[in-house]
């Protein structure tokens, strides 16, 4: 808990690892099914199924660190916490995107799990990535190539910094926007 | 320059003036979790030490994804909520009270307020003019402590219906239309606003279906104006003081306008597996469907059972097609068994199930088998969507269901006029 306010207490600021490429219209119940509702309360149980109806063996492959990459409209549908929470468990550390659904974007940070807005078209299933969140860049380590992703707007940032929005709230009691 | 609804509601939840694009802290109204959704907030609640649910708001708390109970894991997660409502003075809703958007809608949203649900359909509420959205539990536990939350104020999107809406086409046909128009994602992060001279003759009920599909187009929140039939819904609801009017102004600024005339639409039906992918009923004429689902927080009030009881009045479900309806709320239950409906419904070989969410999210009670197709007047055909991701789900209509379980297959119900 030493870092200024730009950096995440959750961890480094520069990630690297392996992407899961996935397409478009990726959506909370691809990410975690609704037949699985009776496993909330066992999350370890939960996690068990993580992407399960958008790639069965994505659970077994996952390695702490990786990168979960999508196409548009990244986590579309339900409310459903659960969603980014499973990925969070899995160990992924930021998912990217060309663009995400709202209350998903918003679940994800409140987590501190980083989601990265950005062209996500050149990224192929199986690249080592670099991705360094002060400076907003991602390097592609296998196919070569960096782009930028947009900036999270400032209170996003802040509750991130802070490793989510609980730790948030406990330390500042109130949004300070 | 004026201001949209959004803009409005926002301005005055916030005390600031606020524009679109502006990050506001607002006061909330009513924060309220479901039974899938709220352990979670509950537990976040108590991990992060809060002890007492703000006064500043009403909270309330719903059991309708899983009742009955289906096991134990589900039965053990509502005596964890039912034993946080006992530390609370939350409204609370127990098992068979109904789906907390519908219960919402006939008990507590007012026009004007903000209102917070750990579920996504929690814009249905637009449909009475409250600034509605769903958000995930943490940010519930936040608002159950602090009464308040950050928002980014939406860009609006307004949309003008003009035209006097054919016979059996209804806010169901409209919204599916809509979403197929601007894509699952056409409306992210912004405000749908609708208006114009057909959405000032439409029911509360069909505005109320409108605003549930707002976030299918990606919205935030889906708003209707508060107008003289919004106040004779809420009179009808013994809650006449809770009405005030509410329009946008004349010269708010919108990112886009969409004008649809209603007169030219006819019922529609979304297929199998995003909710964008739509096309008129009758281009679907000869896909069978095994189950048809008459319910939801879409479709599940009085006015959708009446529509399905008229069109199956003296008919039959077909043979090979299960016929499952489920009211929204129990006010919504005893209307329809004192006008005779459930009875009409029963004869043509309908199941009827408690109030509540059923196999729309693919817990129980009716979750479909490999390779069956349901249609459905929910509001998701997602993969997976109703417990089966080797199932085909569609989405219409009350009456395009009703019409295709006497068929055994996708029907346009104009054929049943
Ligand atoms: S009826 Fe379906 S969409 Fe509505 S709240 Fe229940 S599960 Fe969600």
């Amino acid at each position: 808990m030493d870092g200024g306010p730009e950096k995440r207490n959750g961890g480094d600021s520069v990630l690297t690892g392996r992407t899961f490429r996935f397409g478009d219209n990726v959506s909370t119940d691809h990410i975690i099914p609704g037949r699985y509702t009776y496993l909330r309360s066992n999350l370890p149980e939960l996690a068990k199924h993580v992407m399960e109806d958008a790639d069965a063996t994505f659970v077994s492959r996952v390695k702490p660190g990786d990168f979960i990459v999508g196409g548009n409209n990244f986590g579309l549908g339900s409310s459903r916490e659960h969603a980014p929470l499973v990925i969070k468990m899995a160990g992924v550390s930021a998912i990217l995107a060309k663009s995400v659904a709202r209350i998903f974007f918003r679940n994800a940070i409140n987590l501190g799990l980083p989601v990265l807005v950005c062209n996500t078209d050149g990224i192929k299933d199986g690249d080592e990535l670099r991705v360094d969140l002060e400076a907003g860049t991602v390097t592609n380590l296998t196919g070569g190539g960096q782009l930028a992703f947009s900036r999270i707007p400032g209170v996003m940032l802040r509750i991130l910094a802070e490793g989510g929005l609980l730790p948030y709230i406990g330390k500042h009691g109130d949004f300070n926007l | 320059m004026g201001k949209t609804l959004a803009e409005k509601i926002l301005s005055e939840k916030s005390g600031t003036e606020a524009r679109a694009g502006d990050i506001v802290v607002a006061q909330v109204d009513l924060g309220f979790i479901q039974d899938t959704t709220g352990p979670l907030t509950v537990r976040q609640f108590r991990e992060a030490g809060f002890r007492k649910v703000s006064g500043s708001l009403r909270t309330a708390v719903f059991l309708d994804h899983a009742v009955p109970s289906p096991n134990r894991e589900l039965a053990n997660d509502h005596l964890f909520l039912r034993e946080f409502v006992r530390d609370t003075d939350c409204f609370f809703s127990d098992v068979g009270g109904g789906i907390s958007h519908q219960l919402v809608a006939e008990s507590l949203a007012r026009p004007g307020d903000l209102i917070i649900g750990s579920d996504s359909h929690t814009v249905t509420a637009g449909g009475l003019g409250a600034f509605a959205c769903g958000m995930g539990s943490t940010d519930v536990a936040v608002i159950f402590h602090l009464g308040k939350t950050w928002l980014r104020v939406p860009e609006s999107i307004g949309v003008s219906v003009s035209g006097q809406f054919p016979e059996v086409v209804s806010g169901k046909d409209l919204i599916l239309h809509l979403i197929g128009l601007i894509g699952a994602d056409g409306a992210t992060y912004q405000s749908l606003e609708f208006g114009g001279e057909s959405v000032s003759r439409m029911s509360v009920s069909q505005r109320l279906t409108v605003a549930n599909m707002a976030i299918e187009a990606g919205a935030k929140v889906g708003l209707f104006p508060a107008d003289d039939i919004t106040q004779e819904y809420l009179a009808a609801q013994g809650r006449a003081g809770d009405y005030r009017p509410l329009f946008p102004d004349e010269d708010a600024a919108y990112v886009r306008t969409v004008a649809i005339n209603a007169a030219r639409l006819e019922p529609m039906v979304a297929r199998p597996h995003t909710v964008d992918n739509v096309v008129p009923a009758r281009e679907l004429k000869g896909t069978k469907i095994q189950q048809v689902y008459i319910g939801t927080c879409t479709n599940g009030r009085l006015e959708d059972i009446e529509v399905a009881a008229r069109i199956l009045k003296g008919k039959k479900r077909h043979p090979e097609t299960r016929l499952m309806v489920l009211p929204a709320s129990r006010a919504v239950l005893q209307a329809a068994i004192a006008a005779g409906f459930i009875e009409t419904l029963l004869q043509a070989g309908a199941v009827i199930l408690p109030p509540g969410c059923g196999a729309c999210l693919g817990l129980h009670q009716g979750v479909l088998g490999d390779g069956e197709n349901c249609l459905t007047t929910a509001n998701r055909n997602f993969k997976g969507r109703m417990g089966n991701s080797e199932a085909f789900v569609y989405l219409g209509s009350p009456a395009t269901a009703a019409a295709s379980a006497i068929t055994g297959e996708i029907t346009d119900p104009r054929e049943f006029r």
